[in-house]
């Protein structure tokens, strides 16, 4: 069980946060700006394609080795979350990190909207979070 | 029924309270935003850090000099204070209680200087969303509390300098705002005579 990475997109498809919390799921800079810049357009076509109607785009990814929690907030931001397939609670784990993103980011006069987050107090709490995730789950 | 009227009036136009449950609170929230908002256009006019925490500091020292003056009303302690402690553990206490929602963490004289004290926020209010980043380093987000402080202080008659800064400190996860307070030398010649005075 663990979290292997955070991922924060813009309304407009662009990387803005990446954080690693295992050194396994380390992936190369341009890959992780490819990632959210597909996950992006996917999550957009998924939205229209869908034969539900009120499809908000896609919420999880299962695959073999991961599965890859989206939350999307209602401006469009994107907070994506790769974790091992038997993590539990996923998307209340998304909330909060929503919750320290409004309150370490949005209220800090020195960020600048859809720019790339350079927050230290954003960066250790979200740190925290899953340090305390991790040790709730085990 | 003369609740339900009490009620009704509009803010400005109803008593001061006194009764302490009554004191309106402000959502953190909205004051975060404004907070951030009022820095970011500090920072859009401002030339030089130096410059920015001088504007907000000057904020500040005009709220600190009504804050003293309404709460020396709430309180009813309408004889001014005269010796510095007892300013001082006004604002550590009572001031910060009504400005912050709770007291300070610290107050401390100096060791090696008289006219030095500090007063020390673990968890300082206006700072606690704000990373300042490293091309901003010296400033500090309480610089805010830092002018109220000097406000109150000059105008009860002790004027002085105060800053404010982040000390880093092993035990705590956050650097402490600690704020400086170097009165100046004539309040501490009145300070010498009053306690000459006071021993006959």
């Amino acid at each position: 069980m663990s979290v292997y990475s955070l991922y924060v997109i813009n309304k407009s498809g662009g990387l803005i946060y990446n954080r690693d919390f295992t050194e396994a799921a380390r992936v190369d800079t341009n890959d992780s700006l490819r990632l959210a810049s597909i996950w992006h357009s996917l999550h957009a076509i998924a939205q229209q394609l869908s034969p539900v109607p009120g499809c908000t785009g896609i919420e999880l990814l299962e695959a073999d080795t991961f599965n890859l929690h989206c939350f999307q907030t209602l401006t469009g931001t994107k907070f994506l979350l790769v974790v091992d397939p038997h993590a539990s609670f996923i998307p209340a784990l998304l909330q909060r990190i929503y919750e320290l993103y409004s309150d370490y980011v949005m209220k800090n006069p020195f960020y600048e909207t859809e720019q790339v987050i350079k927050c230290e107090l954003f960066d250790e709490n979200v740190e925290q979070l899953i340090r305390r995730y991790l040790q709730q789950a085990m | 029924m003369s609740r339900a009227k009490h009620q009704q009036l509009n803010i400005v136009d109803r008593p001061l309270t006194k009764n302490k449950a009554e004191v309106p609170t402000v959502s953190l929230s909205a004051f975060a935003y404004l907070f951030s908002e009022y820095i970011q256009y500090l920072v859009d006019r401002a030339n030089s850090i130096t410059e920015l925490e001088e504007r907000l500091e000057r904020v500040g020292y005009d709220v600190g000099v009504r804050v003293l003056e309404l709460l020396s009303y709430r309180e009813k302690s309408l004889r001014r204070k005269t010796d510095v402690l007892d300013i001082l553990r006004f604002i550590h206490g009572p001031a910060w209680q009504y400005l912050f929602g709770k007291t300070a963490d610290d107050l401390q004289q100096a060791a090696n200087a008289d006219d030095e004290y500090y007063i020390r926020d673990y968890d300082l209010m206006v700072s606690r969303y704000i990373s300042v980043p490293r091309s901003y380093e010296p400033f500090n987000p309480g610089t805010l509390a830092a002018g109220m402080m000097r406000g109150m202080l000059d105008s009860a008659g002790f004027p002085s300098r105060v800053t404010a800064h982040f000390v880093s400190h092993k035990d705590r996860p956050r650097p402490i705002t600690t704020f400086m307070i170097k009165l100046e030398p004539a309040v501490m010649q009145r300070q010498a005579f009053l306690e000459a005075a006071k021993k006959g």
